[in-house]
C-alpha cells in the first residue's frame, strides 16, 4: 500500500496526476468515507423523520445545484431556466412512470435525458448570444416551458397534476423518508464523483476555457458552440434527475413550483455556495433549504400561537425580506461563497499554529 | 373592425407603458451594465408613494406626483449607496444576484407596509377629456401615458447623446478604469443613474397604478415583462425600449384578443427568442466590439 | 521661477491585496515643465508607480503603505482618483483604453470631466491641431479605430483636461516605428507649448531618453539609477540592458544579467 500521508503545507505537487486526483491525500479519502458512514448512520438512527426529510430535500437540491454550477460556475453561461429543466425532469419521470409503467430505477435517468434534450434545445441560442442576452434567452425558455407544462394537457394533465406510483427498488418500496434517504444520497455521491471527474477530463477543461475567454478557447481549436450545448445538456441532465427524484419523493406534482422563483433559488444556491466549486453547490443547497425551512418553521410556530389574526400576510412578507436580506448580505460580505469560507476555515486548521 | 381598432389601441397603450417601464431599466444598464431584477419593485414603490401621498397625506395631485418622484429619486440614490457601492468592480453575476435579493427585500417591505391588497386611485383625470375616434373611446390616461412616454424618450435620448453628464455616464459603462483615470466621478455616475432610473420607474409605476390599480404582486411582475421589451429593443437603446414595448404590447393584445388569453403571456418570450437568434443584440442594441 | 519640484514621491511602498509588495521604497522628484522618463523592464513597478500617483491603485485593491506623495505641497497618497484628477494629474492608461462605443469626439469630451460645465469647443480645436489624423474620424466609433489613432485619441482625451502633470504609460506599445516617432514628437511639442509636466513610462528607452530631461531606471520595485537623460544615455549599464548597445560583447546573455545584478548590489 502507498504511504499514508497528510496534506502538505503548501503546493508541493510534482506530477500532473497528483493535481488531478479527486482526494488529495489518502487521509482525505478515508475521512470522507468515515464521515459519510457516520453521517449515514447518524441520520437514519438518531434523527426524526422531519430532519431526514430536510436532508433529502438538501440532497435533491444539491444535485440540481451541481448541474447549474457546471453551467454557470464552470462554463460561465448564466442560465435562468434551471427551474424549468427541473420541472421537465419531474414531469418526464411522472409521465414515464404513469403512462409507460417504467420502474423508478430507469425512470430517473431517463427523465434526466429528457431534461438534457430540453436543455440543449434552449441552449441553442448560446451559439449566437453572449452574456446578459443569453441570460434573458434562458429566462424566455423558462416561461415557455412553464407554459407548456401547464397547457400541454394531454401529456401533463394541466393544473390537475400527476400522481406518481410508489418508487420501488429491487422490489422494495423506498417511499419512506429513511429509505428514500439512502437512495437519494447514493445518487448524490455518484453525481458529485461524476462532476469532479468531469472537471478533470478534456470536457471540463474546455468548459473552463470557454468561461475564462471564449474567443481564446475558439482560437485554441475548442468547438465552443458544441461545448456550450454540451454544458447545457449536462447541466439539465442533473436538473432532470433532481426533478425526477423530487417528483417521486413528493408523490404528486403540478407545474406550479417550477417557476422563475425556483430558477432564481438555484442561482442563489450556486452563488451562495461558491461559483465553480463542487462542495459549494452542496453548501449552497443546504443553506437555502435550511433557510427556507427555518423561515417556514418560524411562520408555522408563530401562526400556531395565533397572537393576532391576519398575521399570515406579515409573516409572508418577513419571509421574503429575510430571504432577500440573506442573499444580499452574503454577496456583499463573502461574494466567493460558502466554499471560500470553508476553505479559509480549513486552511486555518491546516496551518495552525504557524499561519505564516 | 371596431374590435380590431380597440385591440390595436389597447396594445399600443400597454406597449407604451412597458416601454416607459423599460426606460428606467435601460438607464441602469447604460451606465453600469447591471441587469436590474428589482425593477418591478421600483415601479411598485413609485405607485405606493403616490398612493400614500394622495390618499393618506391628502396632497393635491401635482404636488403628490412631484413628491412621489422625489421619493423615488431618493430611494434609488440610497439603494445604490447601501447595496451596490460595495460591489463596484465585482463580476456582473454577483451584482445581478444582488438585485434579485433586493427584489425580495423590497417586496417584503412593501407587503409589510401596504399589504397585498389591490388599491384603486381616486379618479384623477376627468372622463370628459377622453377622445372618441371612429366610434372608440380613448380614455385620457392612455393619452397621458403616451405623451409622457414620448416626452421622456426625447428628453433622455438627447441627454445621453449630447449632454456632458450623459456622455460621462456612457463612458463609465464602456470602460470604468479609463473613466476613472480621466476624473469621471464614477460613484456619482452610478448613484445618479440609479436615482434617475428609480425616478423613471416610479413614474411608470404611477401611470400603471392609475390604469390598473396598485398591487404589489401585479406591479412587480411587470419587472419580468420588462426583459423581453428591453432585449427586443437592445439593452442599451432608449428608443429601442419604447419600440420594443410597443411591439410586445401589440403582440400581447392581439394574441389575447384573437388566439387565447393564456398564450398572451408567453408570446413575448417566443418572439424574444426568434428575434435574438436573428439579431443577437436586439433591434437597436450596440453590437459588441470585441478585439482580442 | 519656482524651483521646488511639482511632484515629490518620497520612499513609497505599494502592496496589492495586502500581500504582494510591488514597490519597495521608490522616490521620484519631478520638476515643473519637464519630461521625466521612467524606464525598466516588465514588472519593475513602473505602471504601479504611476497608478500610485494618480490614485488608480484603489480599484485594483492596491495601497500605498509607506511614504508620502506630495503634489504642489499637498499630500495625495491614497486619495480618491476623482480628487487627484481634479488637482490636475491625468494618467493615460497602458494599452490604450478607448470608450469603444463612443465616437472619437465623445471620447474627447469625456476628458472634460474634471472641469464640468465649462465650454469645450476650443479645446477640441486644439486637440485636432495636435492630432490632425483624428479629424476625419470624428464621428466614427472608437472601437473601430486603428492603434495609432487610438493612442492619439487617448492622449488627446487626457489633454482635454488641461493637466498640469500628465502620466503617460507606454505610449509606443505595439505601434509602428514611424507612428512612434510621431507620437514622441507630439509629446515633446505638448511639453514645450503647453508647459505640461510629463512622466513618461517606456520600454523604448532610446526614444524616451531623447525627449526626456531626466530619467529614472527601475528594477524590482526600486529605483536603481537616476540622472539627466544625457548621462543615462552614456551610462554603460543602461546602454547594455535597455538600449541594446552592448559594449562588452554583442549579446546580453543571462550570465551578463547576473553579473550586472551582482555589480549593482555593490554599487
Amino acid at each position: 500500500m502507498k504511504s499514508f500521508h497528510f496534506r502538505p503545507c503548501g503546493n508541493l505537487k510534482e506530477r500532473y496526476d497528483e493535481e488531478l486526483r479527486i482526494f488529495e491525500t489518502d487521509f482525505g479519502r478515508a475521512a470522507a468515507i468515515i464521515g459519510g458512514l457516520l453521517f449515514f448512520s447518524a441520520a437514519t438512527l438518531l434523527c426524526g423523520s422531519y430532519i431526514v426529510y430536510i436532508f433529502n430535500i438538501i440532497a435533491i437540491s444539491s444535485i440540481g445545484a451541481l448541474g447549474l454550477n457546471i453551467l454557470v460556475g464552470f462554463t460561465g453561461q448564466i442560465s435562468l431556466g434551471h427551474g424549468a429543466f427541473f420541472g421537465v425532469g419531474a414531469y418526464g419521470a411522472a409521465v414515464l412512470a404513469t403512462r409507460f409503467g417504467i420502474p423508478f430505477i430507469f425512470a430517473v435517468p431517463a427523465a434526466g435525458f429528457i431534461a438534457a434534450v430540453a436543455g440543449m434545445i434552449f441552449g441553442i441560442p448560446s451559439g449566437r448570444l453572449k452574456g446578459l442576452y443569453l441570460t434573458i434567452a434562458t429566462l424566455a425558455g423558462q416561461f415557455i416551458i412553464e407554459y407548456l407544462l401547464v397547457h400541454w394537457e394531454s401529456l401533463t394533465q394541466g393544473t390537475m397534476g400527476i400522481i406518481l406510483p410508489e418508487p420501488q427498488l429491487f422490489g422494495i418500496s423506498v417511499v419512506d423518508d429513511r429509505r428514500f434517504f439512502f437512495v437519494v444520497f447514493v445518487i448524490l455521491i455518484i453525481m458529485i464523483l461524476m462532476t469532479s471527474h468531469l472537471m478533470r477530463t478534456r470536457y471540463g477543461r474546455a468548459f473552463i476555457a470557454i468561461r475564462d475567454n471564449d474567443r481564446a478557447a475558439e482560437g485554441m481549436g475548442i468547438p465552443v458552440f458544441r461545448y456550450k450545448i454540451l454544458s447545457f445538456g449536462i447541466s439539465s441532465y442533473y436538473a432532470g434527475c433532481a426533478g425526477a427524484l423530487w417528483a417521486y419523493y413528493m408523490t404528486s406534482i403540478t407545474a406550479e413550483p417550477f417557476n422563475v422563483g425556483l430558477s432564481v433559488e438555484y442561482i442563489a444556491m450556486v452563488i451562495i455556495g461558491g461559483l465553480g466549486s463542487i462542495a459549494g453547490s452542496v453548501f449552497g443547497a443546504a443553506f437555502i433549504v435550511v433557510l427556507s425551512e427555518t423561515l417556514r418553521w418560524l411562520t408555522d410556530t408563530i401562526m400556531s400561537l395565533s397572537i393576532i389574526q391576519g398575521m399570515e400576510l406579515t409573516l409572508a412578507a418577513i419571509r421574503e425580506l429575510v430571504f432577500g436580506l440573506s442573499i444580499v448580505l452574503f454577496i456583499i460580505f463573502e461574494p466567493r461563497g460558502l466554499a471560500e469560507v470553508w476553505r479559509i476555515v480549513r486552511s486555518n486548521f491546516r496551518l495552525w499554529p504557524f499561519s505564516y | 373592425m371596431e374590435f380590431f381598432v380597440q385591440i390595436l389601441i389597447n396594445g399600443l397603450n400597454i406597449g407604451f407603458l412597458y416601454g416607459l417601464a423599460a426606460m428606467g431599466f435601460v438607464m441602469i444598464f447604460k451606465s453600469s451594465s447591471v441587469l436590474n431584477f428589482a425593477h418591478g419593485e421600483l415601479l411598485a414603490f413609485g405607485a405606493f408613494f403616490f398612493l400614500t401621498l394622495v390618499s393618506a397625506a391628502k396632497l393635491p395631485l401635482p404636488v403628490a406626483f412631484m413628491g412621489a418622484l422625489a421619493l423615488c429619486f431618493a430611494l434609488g440614490f440610497v439603494v445604490e449607496r447601501i447595496f451596490l457601492r460595495p460591489l463596484i468592480g465585482e463580476p456582473l453575476i454577483y451584482v445581478i444576484m444582488l438585485t434579485v435579493g433586493l427584489a425580495s427585500i423590497f417586496k417584503g417591505l412593501m407587503l409589510l407596509v401596504w399589504g397585498g391588497n389591490l388599491y384603486m386611485f381616486p379618479p384623477i383625470l376627468p372622463a370628459k377629456l377622453s377622445i372618441t375616434f371612429a366610434g372608440i373611446t380613448i380614455p385620457p390616461v392612455y393619452l397621458l401615458s403616451t405623451s409622457i412616454g414620448i416626452l421622456f424618450l426625447i428628453f433622455f435620448g438627447l441627454f445621453f447623446k449630447y449632454s456632458s453628464q450623459g456622455i460621462y455616464m456612457r463612458s463609465v459603462a464602456d470602460n470604468q478604469s479609463a473613466a476613472l483615470s480621466l476624473g469621471v466621478h464614477v460613484r456619482r455616475v452610478f448613484a445618479l443613474s440609479w436615482a434617475i432610473a428609480a425616478l423613471v420607474a416610479g413614474m411608470s409605476g404611477i401611470v400603471l397604478g392609475i390604469i390598473n390599480g396598485v398591487n404589489v404582486h401585479d406591479l412587480s411582475s411587470i419587472g419580468l415583462k420588462v426583459f423581453p421589451v428591453v432585449i427586443l429593443g437592445g439593452l442599451d437603446s432608449i428608443g429601442g425600449a419604447i419600440l420594443g414595448g410597443v411591439i410586445i404590447g401589440l403582440l400581447e393584445s392581439f394574441t389575447g384578443g384573437y388566439l387565447s388569453a393564456s398564450l398572451k403571456d408567453v408570446v413575448p418570450y417566443m418572439a424574444l427568442i426568434v428575434i435574438l437568434i436573428i439579431r443577437p443584440y436586439g433591434l437597436f442594441g450596440l453590437v459588441e466590439i470585441e478585439r482580442v | 521661477m519656482n524651483d521646488k519640484p511639482l511632484l515629490q514621491v518620497n520612499n513609497i511602498s505599494v502592496v496589492y491585496a495586502d500581500v504582494i509588495q510591488v514597490l519597495k521604497g521608490v522616490s521620484l522628484a519631478v520638476k515643473r515643465h519637464q519630461i521625466v522618463s521612467l524606464l525598466g523592464s516588465n514588472g519593475a513597478g513602473k505602471t504601479t508607480s504611476l497608478k500610485a500617483i494618480s490614485g488608480l491603485l484603489k480599484p485594483e485593491n492596491g495601497k500605498v503603505t509607506e511614504g508620502t506623495i506630495l503634489y504642489n505641497g499637498d499630500n495625495i497618497q491614497n486619495k480618491a482618483p476623482e480628487d487627484i484628477t481634479r488637482k490636475g494629474i491625468i494618467q493615460v492608461l497602458e494599452g490604450r483604453q478607448p470608450f469603444k462605443y463612443l465616437t472619437i469626439e465623445e471620447n474627447l469630451r469625456v476628458g472634460t470631466a474634471t472641469r464640468w460645465g465649462k465650454p469645450y469647443r476650443e479645446d477640441l480645436d486644439m486637440i485636432y491641431e495636435y492630432f490632425p489624423a483624428l479629424v476625419p474620424r470624428r464621428k466614427s466609433m472608437a472601437g473601430y479605430c486603428s492603434g495609432g489613432e487610438l493612442q492619439m485619441l487617448v492622449m488627446g482625451r487626457a489633454l482635454m483636461a488641461h493637466p498640469d502633470l500628465l502620466l503617460l504609460d507606454e505610449p509606443s506599445l505595439g505601434l509602428a516605428p514611424l507612428v512612434v516617432k510621431e507620437i514622441f514628437k507630439i509629446i515633446k511639442q505638448i511639453n514645450e507649448e503647453q508647459g505640461t509636466t510629463i512622466i513618461l513610462v517606456e520600454q523604448n528607452a532610446n526614444m524616451a531618453l531623447q525627449i526626456a530631461h531626466f530619467g529614472y531606471v527601475m528594477e524590482n520595485g526600486k529605483i536603481v539609477m537616476e540622472g539627466e537623460s544625457k548621462e543615462l544615455k552614456e551610462n554603460p549599464d543602461v546602454k547594455d540592458f535597455y538600449l541594446g548597445m552592448g559594449t562588452r560583447g554583442d549579446t546580453n546573455s543571462y550570465r551578463d544579467v547576473k553579473a550586472y545584478k551582482r555589480r549593482k548590489r555593490w554599487l
